[in-house]
């Protein structure tokens, strides 16, 4: 039954999951730059809901406010720090959205406390099998609205102008540019909508685990992990690894302990970093 | 070597050897600095040198400061018991037995680091670019996620080193580390600087630059890469040893394996003096200590929005960091011969 609960709460974990790495694999793909802020920026999303839940407003409706002023915060972002680093190594965009994630945590802890906390959305709980297995319903929640947002966007990339625009630009930006997209804005965009899924991320997070200014890392190194091993632009991928990745956890804190949850998912990144080198190297090649 | 930079050296080390007399109550300050310039000359033959950005030497360090306590208790007591007391001291080291301790426990933390990298290196090293930095990122904030689990070496609630010795009431703890790090310092300096005259230093500067290349021109590039960073690991764990006992308390991830702070400043400092230059870190540590102490009291509590800021702003703005800079501007003086008109020309052309 163990196994059961743990399988359960790991695929609806990992369909969170995926919905921040795809945001990564978007803002990669397009603009070659790794942001170790997703994190953070997941986390600034799950206290919007928090702050909703404070005064009174349902928490859900965060999936909505949420993401809406994610979007602006990204474009800021992307107009004060990104698009200075766009065009540079990568280590450079590494490293400002790391002071970026230092900046951010730190603001969070001044103006929101260091506690942790959760927006209680009052939603029960599911008992399955005999009642041997317990699914809170905001976990089934949140799944279904992450699900709802990724094909929203899968087919907004697929239909609008602006995805269409911002594919070209992720396949040759020089050429997209001839042909008369305005790079600099597509980018702008790609960066907003990508706080934007970190905020819809966050508002459910918030309502279904808890919140805390430096629980932000984690969250950037899972996406980071799901998006290399799925590689980019494959979305499928993504969705498969991410729920892999969520029953890997929850495997981890069961057998290991609590303690070493955290421990254990950056564990696995070096060792599927480790692994795809090995693999790599026998054909000469590393990875890229 | 010419007469000046031995002037320069001289200068250095009599200043070194008098500056805890001179200025007795910057001890610890000036303590900190010498392992803050340790890290960041370490970190440069990585990021700078060979071109592999690191944010795993945390690592070593972290590794260094708990086997360096580790030790210095376990030799003489039973290290369990040690721990589960905390900060109530049911055993007392004998001043002999403090130095015993502390020298034993600065060769383990130095060695065992060493031969961490060496065991390590095959596989993470031949990771390339930004999957490097993330897998050594990962590695450090695992490390101390996993040491924060072990109860043996204090779990959560930390691990208090043991106290300085009070010999017949003369109190030089602070002296005694000030020396300690200052020989760290000298001991990095000598060998980094020896490093650098070599031909390791030029191999190391090819794998930056075109790592295929220097593959294809015959160059065994992983086996200069794990000794590079076997180098590294060496120093940061001796600097973490040492910081250890300076410090006097060890937690698992706010001291040790401190990858929020430590970790960046070490990749931060050797920016912002120039990396690929010997003198560089040495003078981005300096200037980025004297900024950290000299403002940090002012920013109360804001320390970390301002570090954010500082390294948004050094990165995207002086990336290529003093030593950088004044190159561009006095390439004569680095040694680099410059076509007058060739100089001109292009200074028309901006």
């Amino acid at each position: 039954m163990i196994t059961i609960q743990a399988c359960l709460d790991g695929l609806l974990l990992g369909i969170l999951f995926a919905l921040i790495a795809y945001g990564m694999a978007l803002q990669w793909g397009v603009m070659n730059i790794i942001n170790i802020a997703q994190g953070d920026l997941v986390i600034l999303g799950g206290y919007i809901a928090y702050f909703m839940y404070l005064y009174g407003i349902h928490p859900a409706w965060g999936v909505i406010v949420s993401p809406i002023i994610m979007y602006f915060v990204g474009i800021a972002i992307y107009k004060l720090v990104i698009n200075k680093v766009v065009d540079r190594d990568l280590f450079i965009s590494i490293l400002a959205t790391f002071g970026i994630s230092i900046l951010f945590m730190q603001l969070m802890n001044f103006a929101f406390g260091a506690d942790v906390v959760l927006a209680n959305s009052g939603y029960g709980t599911t008992m399955l099998f005999d009642n041997n297995v317990v699914l809170p319903n905001s976990k089934i929640f949140s799944a279904f609205i992450s699900i709802v947002f990724a094909i929203c966007l899968v087919v907004y990339m697929k239909r609008s102008k602006l995805g269409r625009a911002i594919r070209a630009t992720a396949q040759n930006a020089r050429a997209a540019k001839i042909l008369g997209v305005d790079t600099e804005k597509v980018y702008a965009a790609t960066f907003g909508i990508n706080a934007a899924l970190c905020g819809v991320a966050g508002a459910l997070i918030s309502i279904t685990f808890t919140i805390h200014p430096y629980m932000g890392l984690p969250y950037t190194i899972r996406s980071f992990m799901i998006v290399i091993v799925a590689g980019l632009g494959n979305l499928p991928g993504v969705a498969m690894s991410g729920m892999g990745l969520g029953i890997f956890e929850e495997f981890a804190d069961y057998i290991l302990g609590t303690e070493f949850r955290i421990g254990s998912v950056f564990l696995l990144l070096v060792l599927i970093l480790v692994y795809r080198r090995f693999k790599l190297s026998r054909k000469r090649e590393y990875l890229k | 070597m010419n007469k000046n930079s031995w002037i320069l050296y001289i200068g250095i080390l009599v200043f070194g050897l008098f500056a805890p007399f001179v200025f007795p109550a910057f001890k610890v300050q000036l303590s900190i600095l010498c392992v803050l310039i340790v890290l960041a000359t370490t970190w440069n033959i990585q990021g700078g040198e060979m071109g592999y950005n690191t944010f795993g030497n945390i690592l070593f360090y972290g590794l260094g400061m708990y086997l360096c306590a580790s030790v210095q208790v376990g030799m003489f007591f039973p290290l369990a018991e040690w721990t589960e007391s905390g900060g109530e001291k049911t055993f007392v080291h004998t001043p002999s037995q403090f130095f015993q301790g502390m020298a034993a426990g600065l060769v383990v933390a130095a060695v065992v680091p060493t031969i961490v990298a060496g065991l390590i290196g095959y596989a993470i090293l031949g990771l390339r670019g930004h999957y490097f930095a993330i897998c050594t990122l990962g590695l450090g904030v695992a490390a101390g996620e996993i040491s924060g689990g072990i109860e043996i070496i204090g779990a959560g609630q930390g691990f208090t080193t043991p106290p300085f010795p009070n010999i017949g009431g003369l109190e030089a703890r602070g002296e005694f580390f000030y020396f300690l790090s200052f020989g760290a310092l000298v001991l990095t300096f000598i060998a980094v600087r020896a490093i650098y005259t070599t031909r390791f230093r030029l191999i190391l500067n090819a794998i930056r630059d075109n790592e295929d290349k220097a593959e294809a021109m015959g160059i065994e590039t992983m086996k200069y890469k794990i000794t590079g960073w076997m180098i590294s690991a060496f120093f940061c764990g001796l600097a973490g040893g040492i910081m250890g006992g300076l410090v006097g308390y060890i937690d698992s991830t706010d001291v040790a394996f401190d990858g929020r702070e430590m970790g960046v400043f070490m990749v931060l400092m050797a920016i912002l003096g120039g990396k690929g230059t010997l003198w560089g870190p040495i003078i981005g540590a300096t200037l980025f200590h004297f900024f950290k102490e000299g403002f940090w009291t002012f920013f109360l509590g804001w320390q970390y929005v301002a570090l954010g800021v500082l390294i948004v702003v050094i990165v995207i703005y002086f990336p290529e960091g003093l030593m950088g800079w004044l190159r561009e501007k006095y390439p004569e003086r680095f040694g680099e011969v410059v076509d007058e008109a060739d100089r001109k020309a292009q200074v028309e052309l901006k």
